[in-house]
């Protein structure tokens, strides 16, 4: 086993909400009335059914309730163990899913309210995502100056599979709220299933669903690099997040293959994709998609040819690894310091003002 | 590469073991529109010009992401004689068979009855290009084998057509294209890969197709560089289609050929299935072995566009780990993409790999050694 050093982040925490009622007293009376008169259903969303294997490793599962909705539990599970001093919350319930705008920005807004206050005041190690209406660019806008008042609100965070490609010029009001603001923006396995889950229909099966987000952090990273949003935002950090990460090489030979052919479509794209990607694109490193032995593991982090690109994360609670193998076995501990502590400091702005400001009395 | 700039060599008389390539992925095209009409029930003359061929997308003529040049093919590759590129056979023994020294050359045409919502016509249209393959192409020079095209939204349709072609010499493969209505894996496609094992032919998987949904998970990209860069995505999910959905439980003796989307992809995906599958074997029972063993006993990739890191030792592992057996040379001829065979493979690679990777294993595939 590759053992922690002590002082990291975790970038990649999901606390659940109980059920949609939990969120009740965050609502205004409008949506509460809403919510009971209609007999509206939890949200939970396809992408993560709450008994599948894969929304909780088996020793994490709690006895009832969803896997994620207890502090104590994150506590013990995945901040103790791993000795971080941050971990970031991004919550996956399922507003996203919804298809009035209103209703997600009630949602959203309730959700970010829920978070600070069952969450984040409760754990002073803990930091949140804001979750926005992403249906509507002025009421994400909106959501996201909101929140972003409260330091504790270190990024923005979106699905990876949602109603247009992530890089559409119409979305760019909200990566420059972003930008403004100092906040990363995280893209998580997910789908508002507002469009079938693969690009080429709706797949039979659950697993597909779950194999398919690879592909589609592959199209978004297509999208945000080619429509220029690093053009025009050079200092914005985006997170890929649950993606995998072994992909990105062979990936980014083929998309650096054709924009060197083809770069006349797009020729406000200043740099090379490797180069974009070295200075904008990070991934959590749960789940890694490769085979166990180190050797392997070891070849695709040299394929990378950058120790910058990984955050590290736990994914807690779903089922990434066992025991406490984060992480994989063979890493350097230089490598381990970098994935646990500088890769994400440098990332998360917040987080390292906040750390400054603690060394400073 | 738009334009061949290496002087080509002289053709060979007869083509020598060190240099004989076998193009896994060539495009003929039609010399003008109405080329296939002797092919084509008269109905189907009037119904084309007055309806057009109503695919699954929104253009009546041509591609909804306009390519990088005309007929996304390379700017000399014109026949002198006129017609579009790829039109005329010997402009093409002159421009690409004879002086690559392609001793098997296989023929993928593309604007076939594939993608047609209409499913009659598609069925006339596959059927005509499949008589077209021969009578233009096949008969006229033995270097080059068709692919049985097949009206891939009508399985029973495209399961009698791939049985009436099978047995014939001409054709070495079924052809599918990647983008359709449902992931090729579902039960609607079943007859096709049933008819393809029982006549003994390998189906090939082509990048690009219409099926009328997204070209992503997220909606309709911008720009047609998403388009290309994205058929490996879409060819993956292709991919996980076909083993999640059992096809090689059910047909143990198929093989299959993902044409023109890359295989870089296919380790990474290959684990990640892998992964997935440890954890969620109970919702796929039909599923008995890890997904990665149905890709390696099952899964061919042509090259072309070949992945090019900056580093060649980073290639030579993606290589170890899809299997130098498992890749067919292709050049897609006459595309602007066009992967030159003589710099395709950097230096350090031993000779049997080399003949694998150029000749041997597709000989070997399409039942040719």
């Amino acid at each position: 086993m590759t053992s922690p050093v002590a002082g990291g982040v975790d970038c990649d925490l999901h606390p659940a909400v109980p059920h949609l009622t939990s969120l009740l007293p965050y609502l205004n009376d409008y949506w509460r009335d809403q919510v009971t008169t209609r007999g509206m259903t939890d949200l939970v969303s396809q992408s993560y059914p709450s008994n599948s294997p894969i929304s909780a490793r088996p020793d994490w599962r709690p006895a009832k309730g969803k896997p994620g909705a207890s502090l104590a539990d994150m506590q013990a599970r995945a901040l103790a163990p791993f000795g971080v001093s941050y971990g970031i919350c991004n919550p996956l319930f399922g507003v996203q899913m919804v298809f009035s705008e209103d209703m997600a920005d009630a949602f959203c807004r309730a959700l970010n309210d829920w978070l600070v206050k069952e969450w984040l005041d409760k754990d002073a190690r803990l930091r949140g995502s804001i979750v926005i209406p992403v249906q509507s660019i002025e009421k994400s806008v909106t959501e996201i100056e909101r929140c972003a008042r409260d330091e504790r609100f270190v990024q923005v965070l979106m699905l990876v599979m949602g109603d247009m490609p992530l890089g559409k010029r119409a979305y760019w009001p909200i990566y420059a709220a972003a930008d403004r603001l100092g906040l990363p923006i995280g893209i998580h396995a997910g789908s508002s299933y507002h469009n079938p889950p693969t690009s080429v229909g709706w797949g039979s099966y659950h697993i597909e669903d779950y194999v398919a987000q690879a592909q589609a952090f592959q199209t978004q990273l297509t999208s945000l690099i080619v429509e220029g949003v690093f053009a025009r935002h050079p200092g914005l950090k985006m997170v890929m997040l649950e993606s995998g990460f072994t992909w990105l090489p062979s990936y980014l030979w083929r998309l650096h293959k054709f924009w060197r052919g083809i770069r006349m479509e797009t020729p406000w794209v200043d740099r090379a994709p490797l180069e974009i990607v070295r200075s904008n694109i990070r991934f959590s490193l749960q789940p890694i998609d490769a085979p166990p032995d180190p050797q392997t593991l070891n070849r695709l982090f040299d394929h990378m040819q950058s120790d910058e690109l990984l955050l590290f994360s736990t994914d807690y609670p779903h089922w990434q690894f066992d025991g406490d193998a984060a992480l994989p076995e063979g890493m350097s501990p230089e490598l381990v310091r970098k994935i646990m502590i500088d890769n994400p400091y440098a990332t998360y702005g917040r987080l390292k003002q906040l750390a400054l400001k603690e060394e400073t009395p | 590469m738009n334009v061949q700039f290496r002087e080509l060599p002289e053709p060979a008389s007869s083509a020598d073991a060190k240099t004989a390539i076998a193009d896994c992925d060539i495009h003929p095209a039609r010399a003008t529109k109405t080329e296939l009409y002797p092919y084509l029930a008269k109905r189907w003359h009037q119904h084309l010009e007055t309806y057009n061929a109503h695919p699954y997308q929104g253009m009546m003529d041509g591609p909804p992401y306009p390519k990088a040049q005309p007929n996304a093919a390379r700017r000399d590759a014109y026949p002198p004689e006129g017609g579009p590129q790829g039109s005329s056979l010997s402009f093409m023994q002159q421009q690409h068979l004879d002086p690559n020294h392609v001793v098997l050359g296989v023929l993928n045409p593309l604007a076939t009855g594939q993608g047609i919502r209409n499913h009659e016509l598609a069925a006339a249209i596959c059927s005509a290009i499949n008589d077209w393959q021969i009578e233009k192409w096949t008969s006229k020079d033995c270097r080059l084998k068709g692919s049985i095209v097949v009206a891939n939204e009508d399985g029973a349709t495209a399961a009698a057509e791939i049985r009436k072609r099978g047995h014939d010499k001409n054709f070495v493969q079924v052809l599918l294209l990647s983008r359709t209505v449902e992931p090729l894996g579902q039960r609607r496609y079943w007859p096709i890969y049933e008819a393809a094992e029982e006549v003994g032919l390998p189906v090939g998987v082509h990048a690009f197709g219409f099926g009328g949904n997204p070209i992503t998970a997220s909606g309709w990209p911008s720009f047609y560089i998403e388009e290309m860069v994205g058929h490996s995505q879409c060819q993956q999910a292709v991919l996980a289609s076909i083993v999640l959905e059992g096809v090689f439980e059910r047909h143990p003796k198929l093989k299959m050929i993902m044409i023109e989307a890359g295989f870089g992809w296919a380790p990474s995906l290959s684990w990640r299935l892998d992964k997935s599958w440890q954890r969620l074997k109970s919702e796929v029972p039909h599923v008995k072995r890890p997904p990665s063993e149905y890709i390696r006993d099952h899964i061919y990739f042509t090259t072309q566009p070949m992945e090019d890191p900056e580093r060649r030792d980073h290639l030579f592992d993606v290589i170890d780990w899809v299997g130098w057996d498992k890749l067919l040379f292709a050049t897609d001829y006459p595309h602007w993409d066009f992967d030159d065979p003589s710099r395709v493979l950097p230096p350090g690679v031993s000779e049997p790999n080399r003949e694998a990777f150029y000749l041997n294993n597709a000989l070997k595939l399409y039942g040719l050694a």
